[in-house]
């Protein structure tokens, strides 16, 4: 089921209460007497956390999966999204007989806040003024988007997740939940992640954040009172990124020097080589689904992620005495979220003697290989599962 | 009533030296293996000693096969990755016909007795008496069942007998607490005085000090 409304479309906040309001899926307020504290001393309530979930909590509550999505993903990550209409982001991953397998676990997977597909964010009303925040949203953290994940856990009654699960900006969240709620979780796979965001990667970021504020469309973050969207600056910020999700192999086979629907050069700027028409693409159909204030807060977001920042510099400090069972898995290609970066986590892990897993995945597909189709790397997380599951006595799919 | 049992499921045979590895490690251990391979010994320890079996192996291929079968293994290299562990956080670190592929054997041997309360070691013995006999007669560099590959495409940088084995130990230090010398059935050689000669394999079981 696809809704008609693009969220590029709307240029008001009523129109956008409309859209939200018609968003399949559950929702969770956290109430405005007891708020969210956030890392940068605001206290934030009331907060919605816009949530999806897949298969069945057991009697015992103990076989719960918790997903975290990536910077651009949503909670729809196995089933067909209510806008663009194209299949879940996971859906290589969870479903039945999956390596995620909703037959067995009870899948869980929400919106960050500071989002904008139904969590509170920046286009979302500000109570003190009946506007859109804008930038008068506070600045969130990963330690923040897990926060309201926990508050979300403990209003579905759920003492542990067996598991967290999530690739890139998933893997910070999964991080987050091992160190700071470690007796609340039972096995987390970081995916394609990093303890922190290197300078390239905010660099990268910066590059998108500046291309939004430059376009006079973004009118200092209050666009929806304006009736206007900064279509191309977030457009601009998208092609950017994608390009640090894919690699030069991956690049030059689906592209290579190929022209775009024509034989010859134009000698101009239109789009001659096919890998620029491509790019243009994926900026105009992630305007239609992303809020452009959103992206700035989730990029920064990430950029402050240093988990040994919070741990003296040390990182084996965040995980001393940790009981969770780890398993990090990189691909060869990413250079966003290189191998190298996983490894120093597991030799932080190694140096407090912690239960860690660590696979790197052959695949020449860049940093989007966690959300492609890569059957070792389905095949390694299936097995890691079942193995922890087996550990932590769960009963098998269909008994 | 004659009822017929289902088949048991075939596993692959277990390679001679892991079995008298597992014989060393007692009952529900803490072991890290390092140079795990696809894993046969943590399998073998998880069911038959309930060990709490950890895996480092420098293969891609080895590490996913063991992740996948459920077991705690990550890709490592036993000359790089041991310095990270802290001391004394297993009861025994298992390094198993691997040390002669080693670049530092001397800093691998102190690594592993440091992360380990025990360890155990075992090695293709450079002193059985086929090598022996196909250098002296063949003029050749040996290949054995235990050392398989050429000069050229052996990994095999550091090879010992298993007196050398016991020289360095004395020299850094470390005691051994058992020592088996295997014949190429995987039977222990009953005289100690024959081991050097006789054994194909050699498996120690050490300790610090």
């Amino acid at each position: 089921m696809t809704t008609a409304t693009r969220l590029s479309t709307i240029t008001s906040a009523e129109e956008l209460a409309r859209l939200r309001a018609t968003l399949p899926g559950h929702r969770f307020v956290i109430p405005a007497d007891d708020p969210l504290p956030l890392d940068c001393g605001v206290s934030l309530g009331p907060v919605t956390v816009a949530y999806q979930t897949y298969g069945t909590l057991n009697a015992e509550r103990s076989n719960a999966v918790l997903v975290c999505h990536a910077l651009t993903g949503d909670q729809y990550c196995a089933e067909d999204h209510p806008i663009t209409g194209k299949p879940g982001w996971w859906l290589t991953v969870i479903g039945p007989g999956k390596a995620i397998d909703t037959d067995r676990y009870f899948v869980i997977c929400a919106n960050v806040i500071g989002g904008c597909m139904g969590s509170t964010g920046p286009s979302d009303p500000d109570p003190a003024t009946g506007r859109p925040y804008g930038l008068d949203f506070p600045v969130i953290t990963i330690a923040d988007m897990v926060r309201s994940q926990v508050r979300l856990i403990d209003h579905l009654g759920i003492d542990r997740l067996f598991a967290v699960i999530g690739g890139s900006m998933g893997a910070m969240q999964v991080l987050q939940w091992a160190v700071d709620y470690p007796d609340r979780v039972f096995a987390a796979v970081p995916i394609a992640g990093a303890a922190y965001h290197t300078a390239q990667n905010i660099a990268f970021h910066e590059v998108g954040r500046q291309a939004i504020l430059a376009d006079p469309d973004w009118c200092g973050g209050r666009y929806l009172e304006h009736d206007i969207s900064p279509r191309r600056g977030l457009s601009v910020a998208r092609m950017t990124a994608h390009v640090t999700y894919l690699s030069e192999t991956a690049l030059h086979r689906k592209f290579g020097r190929n022209l775009q629907n024509r034989k010859e050069l134009s000698f101009g700027f239109d789009a001659d080589f096919q890998v620029e028409s491509y790019l243009r693409h994926q900026g105009s159909t992630f305007v239609d689904r992303f809020d452009a204030n959103a992206y700035l807060y989730i990029t920064r977001a990430m950029d402050y992620f240093d988990l040994a920042a919070e741990h003296g510099g040390v990182l084996g400090k965040a995980f001393e005495g940790t009981r969770v069972r780890f398993c990090l898995i990189s691909f060869t290609s990413d250079w966003l979220f290189p191998t190298a970066e996983s490894r120093k986590i597991v030799h932080a892990l190694n140096a407090v003697a912690a239960n860690v897993s660590f696979v790197e995945i052959e695949s020449d597909k860049g940093h989007d290989a966690f959300l492609l189709d890569e059957p070792e790397f389905f095949r390694v997380l299936d097995g890691f599962l079942k193995g922890c599951a087996e550990h932590a006595g769960l009963a098998e799919a269909g008994s | 009533m004659n009822v017929q049992r289902p088949a048991p499921t075939a596993t692959p045979p277990i390679r001679p030296d892991l079995r008298h590895v597992a014989e060393m490690v007692t009952p529900g251990a803490r072991v890290l293996d390092i140079g795990c391979g696809d894993g046969a010994l943590l399998k073998l320890l998880a069911d038959e000693k309930g060990v709490d079996g950890r895996g480092i192996e420098i293969k891609q291929e080895g590490v996913n096969a063991c992740v996948a079968n459920g077991l705690s293994v990550i890709q490592g290299d036993a000359d790089l990755d041991l310095a990270y562990y802290p001391d004394r956080s297993f009861d025994f670190a298992v390094l198993s016909l691997t040390l002669q592929a080693t670049r530092d054997p001397r800093q691998v041997l102190l690594d592993l007795v440091r992360i380990g309360r025990r360890a155990i070691v075992s090695f293709p013995n450079f002193g059985h008496w086929r090598v022996r006999w196909s250098l002296l007669v063949g003029g050749r560099m040996p290949t054995t069942a235990t050392l398989p590959d050429a000069w050229w495409s052996t990994q095999n940088i550091h090879l010992c007998t298993i007196d050398d084995f016991v020289d360095l130990a004395d020299r850094l230090g470390i005691t051994v607490e058992r020592k088996l010398a295997l014949d190429s059935h995987g039977q222990p050689i009953k005289l100690s005085a024959f081991a050097n000669c006789m054994g194909e394999t050699g498996v120690f079981l050490l300790r610090k000090g």
